[in-house]
């Protein structure tokens, strides 16, 4: 019975091993891209580090115990062994131990990815000077908007970015509630309609990195997806001018049309009427289209302080 | 199912009050405090809600605008006596006297009624004249369903009691009747107390700030 | 006038896939069929005498686990369908609509009418008689529950042939579940059948604390409970803090959709975080709900099985109570991505890791116990053996998900679906399987088979790692849970293809069980002891089945493993004459629970389709019975002594 069990275990675990030895490059979490990414890349191998040696004791005793105790007539057998305080107090303090060890780095970095990473390229001349980059992402049902304040010029579905410098992801809802994630650049965050959050990611090279929301949204959801694509300096002003120089701009009717329930190719508009720029929410949209006002309403409840990785400012 | 303890405590149980008097009576009114803390995280998690979107008026109207101090401390009033005469029909049950039990429940319904009345006047008066309704904005609609889940909890009390006195008057105070009255005594200074809550984080915050 | 009605029917009923129209089929064949044979035999009497309205806790005990084993097919149908969907890229076997309702239903499913019924279900039947009770405190009550849990079941089920099914997710987030961005029946249907089913859960918490906080037998201190009993007081004191947030939560956007208040909407001030938090206020909870009573099953299993007694008792109390303590303030792990600030979220990512020290602390006292015993491998055995290895690694993931900066990597992928398979299923599935197999003889009389229970065992117990463990590498790889399709180049589909098979693997595993459940009623070896697993516990000390009185004499209890204490007495010679029977007292049938939540399910099915005619006559029935209810004074009977003689002979009991 033990052999057959042990047996049947290692068969369950082969397929696992042949994923680990084979293709770890196609583990995006596990193959940084960025010093966001690498900061929790950090985290997790410490936390598995921790973590299958826990699992390694357990299994370990419980591969011993089945096989010593495991029999018709096993010898110790003892049914007055009922507790023993220094073994339960060792497997106490053990676990409380290890919940530091994980906890100190945890929190250091939850502060840490409130700052942005630090930049290692030259800013791109389109920055106006400014050492970083903001962007603002507006999810709608089933497609992301990129807006760049700064440079005046939109896009759908894909985004570029200078390699090597901190770029601040504005994060916003039109509708339902998604999630920014690019797995290489670093973890994600969610879009909201009534609350802009905050996302510093970092590319190391340039190279194009998959993003996707990773929070359910409907019909659509599976294909709302978008290429985070960095660039060197000099590619990322050739980029915003050609874009400045080549293409449409978008309209009011336009933006209209984007912000309807499908989903849409990559696209880049070389300028945004004003409405744009307001960040409305679907039903502040609906007022204003109706004539009325749109009464801002955030959360002032959830604006505890601005230490924090997300919430207003 | 019964029995299991009752052998066991018999002879204690014949000092207690009425309504303990039987194992079954003994555990309805345990059941009953457990009831009550999961309605004391239902009324928790409204006002809640309620603190949360208080200052999400959507444009309508504010706390300050709809309250008025008259009609409110009419409804406390009512609902603060009304648990008073509830409180001596308990004292009544204990003395055995079904007369005096009848009446005092029977002033309970009635006060409880008159609260009802008030309250769904205030809430008239909310809609017709301010225009203000649950489809309003967030604060109203926590609002209409805070104070509108309490109402709810006493016009149910008003029936409940109503029911119970049908059948005190047919069957006399026995341990089954007492239990009864007991526990929706219970219920009734249950809804007093998130009253006065309400009053507290509804009311008076809404005057005050 | 005919356009019209065509209109209407095309709507009422889903119409468009083959699929819809089988399973349309189907429903109507099996439940024409049930009417048949029931009628054909004669057995509505039986029926309704027997089982509808029934208050014995081991009867409403069985319903609650054929319920559940029903829904558990469901639920296992709706996997195996995504499973197929997913088992390649770019499939079509499920269209969008139709992957979105199966994920939202499977969800929605297992842990409210699967996972959570299954528990009610074995606690109905061990914990009155683990605790030498004769009934629970509130056997009407219990009948109540049962079939409220029935009717939101049934309403919920109903979903997928008629309206439409929910297609939100099981965790509904607003503002995407709201009536602007979800405006069919589908979320109408979520809202209303899991609180119905909520508001019986509710009861059966309340029933059961004040039971075993009431109703033990003499001698039985709290801490002389079998552990089991004491997973379910934990258990209940959860449920009572717990649901109630759950029953607003659900009320509230059933307000939102139906009479347009703005709770959680994006218009008018709303607060989609706010069903977030609500939500997961009960949904972390929840999960404890669903795992603290198996942690009890195999404390009694395993200390059963290893022939000692636990390892460890109070500190296995202590580190419940503790669990049950910390998952009230947790529930904001479920969402650290939700830009909450630093100080908070590094406060919810500890208390979500100190979680891990009462849980390390019970697994190693589940080894200690195994140490030194001897150790017998059962088919409930090998449940509780599997489930230390395999729930210690859904636990370690756990941690992982804690750390806040790590989970915004985990967050919404496959690794977090991996994680929460490996602890509901490694913990909660095998858990019901074990009490099932272990308590089966003191239901109905006779054994499962043990050889067939090892194979589905086997079966089941590999596919569930060759399904679930490749899942973490696939949300390590970027792929997120809830997406229908995905396009082959990223290298997901082999992938995909092994956790598909995985998945069939652990169906093959339930249908064999179901095989054996099915072949044992006919060749199961009858248990005439009622002690077939030389058990500790009192449920084994009368016989199998237990009679409906449970205990002729309500045993007095001196230690923590009571029976085997009496066994040990009993062969030292030390066992006291038992003393003449008395008649006992018992609740009699009544069919107000069933009829009342019949008009629960017409008041449900009303709202739902915003047809107040019908949801408001549904209501006036629920109160009418409550009153009616309140009427009803002669609502016990004793069963005389000649009976209970008549019933402890003819079990072997009396020499």
């Amino acid at each position: 019975m033990i052999k057959t069990f042990k047996m049947k275990m290692a068969v369950a675990l082969l397929p696992l091993l042949a994923l680990l030895t084979g293709c770890s490059d196609n583990i995006a979490v596990l193959n940084p891209q960025g010093p966001v990414a690498r900061e929790q890349y950090h985290l997790i191998v410490w936390s598995l580090i921790m973590m299958s040696l826990v699992l390694a004791i357990v299994l370990i005793i419980f591969i011993y115990v089945l096989v010593r105790f495991g029999r018709r007539k096993s010898k110790g057998f003892d049914p007055n062994d009922t507790g023993n305080r220094k073994l339960e107090i060792i497997w106490l303090i053990v676990p409380v131990l290890i919940c530091i060890l994980l906890a100190v780095p945890t929190v250091k970095t939850l502060y840490a990815l409130n700052q942005p990473p630090k930049a290692t390229a030259a800013a791109p001349a389109a920055l106006n000077g400014s050492k970083t980059l903001t962007i603002d992402v507006t999810s709608v049902q089933w497609k992301w908007l990129f807006r760049y304040p700064d440079q005046k010029i939109e896009t759908v579905n894909y985004v570029v970015i200078p390699a090597g410098i901190p770029v601040q992801f504005r994060l916003h809802a039109y509708d339902a509630m998604n999630a920014f994630w690019v797995p290489e650049l670093g973890g994600q965050q969610y879009t909201m309609t009534d609350m802009p959050m905050k996302l510093w990611l970092q590319a190391d090279k340039p190279g194009n990195y998959d993003g996707r929301s990773s929070n359910y949204s409907g019909r659509g959801f599976a294909q709302m997806t978008f290429t985070v694509m960095a660039r060197s300096a000099n590619d990322f002003d050739n980029w915003i001018s050609s874009v400045k120089n080549n293409q449409p701009a978008l309209t009011h009717a336009k933006y209209m049309q984007l912000l309807e329930p499908n989903t849409v190719k990559p696209q880049e508009f070389s300028s945004y009427p004003a409405i744009v720029a307001k960040d409305f929410n679907k039903a502040q949209m609906d007022a204003v289209m109706n004539g009325e006002s749109p009464e801002k309403d955030s959360m002032p409840g959830m604006d505890m302080g601005n230490g924090g990785k997300g919430g207003q400012k | 199912m019964a029995e299991s303890t009752l052998s066991l405590d018999a002879k204690n149980r014949k000092n207690l009050p009425l309504e303990y008097s039987t194992e079954e009576g003994d555990l309805r009114i345990v059941g009953f405090w457990m009831f009550l803390a999961a309605e004391l995280v239902l009324f928790g998690t409204l006002f809640g809600t309620y603190l949360v979107l208080k200052s999400h008026t959507g444009g309508g109207p504010t706390a300050q605008d709809l309250f008025k101090i008259g009609p409110v401390m009419a409804e406390t009033l009512v609902l603060l006596v009304s648990s008073f005469t509830c409180g001596l029909s308990t004292l009544e049950l204990r003395r055995h006297n079904k007369k005096g039990l009848i009446t005092w429940l029977a002033v309970t319904i009635i006060l409880g009624l008159v609260f009802v009345g008030l309250e769904a006047n205030e809430f008239y008066t909310y809609v017709t004249h301010e225009g203000a309704t649950l489809q309003t904005s967030a604060f109203l609609s926590g609002f209409f369903i805070l104070l509108g889940t309490h109402g709810c909890h006493v016009s149910l009390g008003i029936v409940w009691i109503a029911g119970i006195l049908i059948q005190l008057a047919r069957r006399g105070i026995t341990p089954v009747t007492a239990r009864k009255a007991f526990i929706v005594g219970l219920y009734w200074h249950f809804l007093d107390v998130v009253w006065i809550f309400i009053f507290t984080a509804v009311y008076l915050t809404g005057w005050v700030m | 006038m005919m356009d019209s009605i065509t209109n209407f029917l095309s709507h009422f009923f889903v119409t468009g896939d083959p699929m819809i129209y089988g399973a349309d089929a189907s429903i109507a064949l099996v439940s024409v069929a049930v009417l048949a044979v029931l009628t054909y035999f004669k057995k509505w009497k039986w029926l309704w005498n027997e089982w509808l309205t029934t208050v014995d806790h081991k009867k409403i005990g069985i319903m609650y686990i054929i319920a559940a084993l029903l829904m558990f097919f469901r639920g296992g149908v709706d996997a195996l369908m995504m499973r197929t969907q997913l088992a390649m890229p770019g499939l079509s076997f499920l269209n969008a609509e139709h992957y979105n309702q199966v994920f939202t239903t499977h969800g929605t499913i297992m842990i409210i009418f699967a996972a959570m019924p299954f528990i009610f279900g074995l606690m109905n039947i061990a914990v009155p008689l683990q605790i030498g009770a004769r009934d629970v405190a509130f056997p009407f009550l219990n009948a109540v529950s049962f079939w409220l849990f029935f009717a939101g079941a049934m309403l919920f089920n109903l979903s997928f042939v008629i309206g439409g099914s929910p297609d939100a997710g099981w965790s509904s987030y607003a503002p995407f579940a709201g009536i602007e961005l979800n405006p069919g029946v589908g979320q109408n249907y979520y809202v209303l059948a899991v609180q119905i089913s909520g508001i019986g859960s509710l009861a059966t918490g309340i029933n059961f604390l004040v039971t075993i906080l009431k109703m033990r037998a003499p001698g039985m201190k709290l801490f002389k409970m079998p552990m089991f009993s004491w997973s379910i007081l934990i258990t209940s004191v959860i449920i009572i803090f717990a649901f109630p947030a759950f029953t607003v939560a659900l009320a509230l956007m059933t307000i939102d959709r139906l009479f347009g208040a703005h709770f959680f909407t994006i218009a008018a001030g709303g607060s989609p975080m706010l069903w977030a938090n609500l939500f997961w206020f009960w949904g972390h909870p929840e999960v404890y709900i669903v795992l603290l009573p198996v942690f009890g099953i195999f404390s009694d299993v395993i200390a059963t099985f290893a022939h000692k007694t636990l390892f460890g008792y109070a500190v296995m109390v202590w580190s419940m109570i503790a669990i049950s303590f910390l998952s009230f303030i947790t529930w904001l792990h479920h969402f650290f991505t939700m830009g909450n600030t630093a100080p908070v979220n590094a406060f919810f990512s500890i208390s979500t890791m100190l979680i891990a020290i009462p849980t390390g602390v019970k697994i190693f006292n589940w080894l200690f116990t195994l140490n030194k015993g001897r150790i017998e491998f059962t088919t409930p055995m090998l449940w509780a053996l599997a489930f230390i290895p395999n729930f210690t690694i859904g636990g370690v993931t756990g941690v992982m998900l804690a750390m806040a900066p790590a989970d915004y990597q985990y967050h919404n992928s496959y690794f977090l679906v991996a994680h929460f398979h490996s602890t509901l299923i490694a913990g909660t599935v095998f858990g019901i399987f074990c009490g099932l197999h272990y308590w089966w003889p003191k239901m109905f009389g006779y054994l499962l088979d043990e050889k067939k229970g090892k194979w589905a065992f086997w079966v089941f117990m590999i596919s569930f790692n060759i399904c679930f463990m490749p899942m973490y590498f696939l949300g390590l790889m970027g792929m997120t849970r809830r997406m229908y399709t995905y396009p082959a180049g990223l290298g997901w589909g082999p992938i995909n293809f092994i956790m598909t098979i995985g998945a069939f693997g652990m169906g093959i595993g339930f249908a064999i069980m179901a095989y054996n459940i099915v072949w044992s009623a006919i060749h199961g070896k009858k248990d005439t002891t009622g002690d077939p697993w030389d058990g500790r516990t009192l449920e084994w000390s009368i016989a199998s089945p237990a009679p409906e009185y449970n205990f002729a004499h309500i045993p007095t209890v001196s230690t923590r493993d009571a029976f085997e204490t009496m066994k040990e007495e009993k062969r030292a010679g030390r066992a006291k004459p038992p003393a003449p029977f008395k008649p006992i007292h018992m609740p009699n049938n009544s069919g107000i629970p069933v009829i009342m939540s019949a008009f629960m399910f017409v008041a449900g099915f009303g709202f739902v389709f915003w047809w107040f005619w019908m949801a408001i006559p549904g209501v006036i029935g629920v109160i009418a019975c409550l009153i009616a209810r309140s009427f009803v004074y002669d609502d016990f009977h004793h069963i005389p002594v000649d009976e209970i003689e008549r019933t402890e002979r003819a079990a072997g009991r009396l020499s």
